[in-house]
């Protein structure tokens, strides 16, 4: 009783009655539909997997030991290896597209950033699609290569890993353009000036001045494709035609058709890990670049 | 000549940007069923949507998701954004960090997560359950929207109306509400795009009988493609663009 009276007077004290009421709805909905199902991945971790498919309440590090298998722990490797190229084609591809936009273009800025984003206004499922249409053995690319070059044996590209790297670079390229076009084009372009008044070579100014003042975009650009690629499911699914197996892949065939729901939980723990961690030492690292070099 | 090199590089990502979308929409009119040769323009593949029951009522599943859970989110973000702003209270910055956690965390995690939590409550998969889900994802970016809103926030004005007598609800309504409707609106856009667009976390959390429209395409995605896949995703590409087209006309001549 006695804890009780001290824990409503640390409420009454410390909270307002509108801070309560303007609260509740998001903590109440956020615990128990986001928090609660998230640590539920954790216990369903530990059970395993019963004989009709259904899960046997044990306590076992039975689905971690599973993890250390070569097999899953490649699969975690490529799916880690294939974000982070896709990432890197996104700012190679990003970069000069946004530096452009930001450094030469004043009458088309507007339209030439809109550009980019059109086409992601369809769903991702179909914009993914899109690509089948086009890579397949029967598709566009095919039939034009076969046109301009009769010799040429088409390649087969779609259930490839070219393929999934295709649609993944495809499926964020915006996410990675407009955060690097919003630093680029804060910066002052006096400190450009600066740079090559005082004897700067032009490649010297962008590696000392631009390159580094556009580090947070950079960043933000990074952490927007990797993180949603690292876990992808559908681009692996339908351009890579399942041959190809991918940590989403993996973790969703767990619960859509092999029915072993403690495996999958295991893979999912891991998986947010992966994301988690990432995002703080690419957060972490960086900061540190950018303290350093100042 | 680095401009000429920059200038290349954007036409490179402009035309693989569009390629695939002007693909899809070419081969919506192709009267050939199976391969990229064009033989000849047809309305054949729309004519058969129209017939399509299916794919209209997963429109409306989707539809009744979106409207639900955007409505539900941005009612709660709002509130949760204006308590963030306005009040200190204990533990403010872990409840901060929690808001962001369901945008970090893989929608497949979310999905298979929310699966599981409603296998052990009991918890039929139907509709309110993929509602359920949108909701839990949505508050995250209309908190975050609202709140960027309420930054920029000249507070004078509502001491003014305080001062003048109104009291606090009153001057919520005349005062708060009208200055951060913008972000009230942006949020809502965003979260009701956010669902429509949404298919992993839908995939996990529907039930029989209740697919929204992309969980409905990828079922048929997963028979084989056909024609009529690209005459909807071409509808649905042109509902979108008009729809932004729309929202901006509107925010261009109520110019803020």
């Amino acid at each position: 009783m006695k804890a009780w009276y001290r824990f409503n007077r640390f409420f009454r004290e410390n909270f307002d009655n509108r801070v309560l009421i303007l609260l509740f709805p998001a903590l109440f909905w956020l615990v128990l539909f986001f928090l609660v199902p998230i640590a539920s991945i954790l216990i369903y971790s530990f059970a395993e997997r019963g004989t009709y498919g259904g899960v046997d309440w044990t306590l076992t590090p039975g689905n971690y030991r599973r993890l250390l298998d070569p097999l899953y722990l490649g699969i975690l490797w490529r799916s880690i290896v294939t974000a982070a190229v896709s990432t890197v084609v996104c700012l190679i591809l990003g970069y000069p597209f946004a530096y452009y936009v930001a450094r030469y273009q004043y009458r088309w800025r507007t339209v030439l950033l809109l550009l980019v984003v059109v086409p992601f206004w369809t769903n991702f499922l179909i914009r993914t699609y899109a690509w089948i249409v086009i890579l397949r053995a029967e598709g566009v690319l095919n039939k034009l290569l076969v046109a301009l070059f009769p010799d040429i044996t088409p390649p087969e590209l779609l259930y490839t890993p070219v393929a999934v790297h295709i649609g993944l670079i495809y499926g964020y390229l915006p996410f990675m353009i407009l955060p690097l076009y919003a630093s680029l084009e804060q910066i002052d372009g006096a400190l450009i000036d600066a740079a090559k008044d005082l004897g700067a070579k032009p490649w010297r100014a962008f590696l000392n001045v631009t390159l580094p003042l556009s580090l947070p975009g950079v960043v933000a650009g990074s952490v927007l494709v990797f993180i949603p690629t690292v876990g992808a499911f559908i681009t692996p699914d339908l351009l890579g035609g399942g041959k190809v197996n991918y940590i989403g892949n993996v973790i969703a065939r767990q619960f859509k058709t092999a029915r072993d729901w403690p495996f999958g939980s295991a893979l999912s723990f891991l998986l947010m890990g992966v994301v988690l961690v990432g995002t703080v030492v690419y957060f972490r690292s960086m900061r540190g670049e950018r303290s350093s070099g100042q | 000549m680095i401009k000429r090199v920059l200038q290349l590089n954007v036409i490179l990502v402009l035309a693989f940007l569009y390629a695939p979308v002007i693909a899809l929409v070419v081969f919506s009119f192709n009267a050939a069923e199976h391969t990229a040769v064009w033989e000849g323009f047809t309305f054949d593949w729309y004519a058969k949507l129209l017939g399509n029951r299916d794919l209209w009522r997963a429109c409306l599943v989707s539809l009744i998701v979106a409207g639900f859970s955007t409505f539900i989110a941005t009612v709660i973000g709002t509130m949760a954004a204006l308590a963030i702003e306005r009040y200190q209270f204990p533990l403010r910055s872990v409840f901060m960090q929690v808001i962001f956690l369901p945008i970090i965390v893989p929608d497949i995690v979310m999905g298979i997560a929310l699966l599981m939590f409603y296998a052990q409550a009991h918890i039929p998969l139907g509709i309110a359950s993929i509602i359920i889900a949108h909701v839990a994802f949505n508050i995250s970016y209309v908190t975050i929207i609202v709140r960027a809103r309420l930054q920029g926030f000249d507070r004078s004005m509502e001491e003014a109306a305080l001062d003048l007598g109104a009291n606090e609800w009153r001057t919520f309504r005349s005062i708060t509400l009208p200055l951060i409707a913008p972000g009230v609106v942006g949020g809502a856009l965003l979260a009701f795009t956010l669902s429509i667009d949404d298919f992993v976390i839908s995939f996990f959390t529907a039930g029989v009988g209740y697919t929204t429209l992309p969980v409905h395409i990828y079922s048929k995605l997963k028979f084989g493609i056909t024609p009529e896949i690209n005459a909807i995703s071409t509808l649905l590409l042109f509902n979108s663009i008009a729809l932004v087209v729309l929202a901006m006309r509107k925010a261009v001549v109520s110019g803020r």
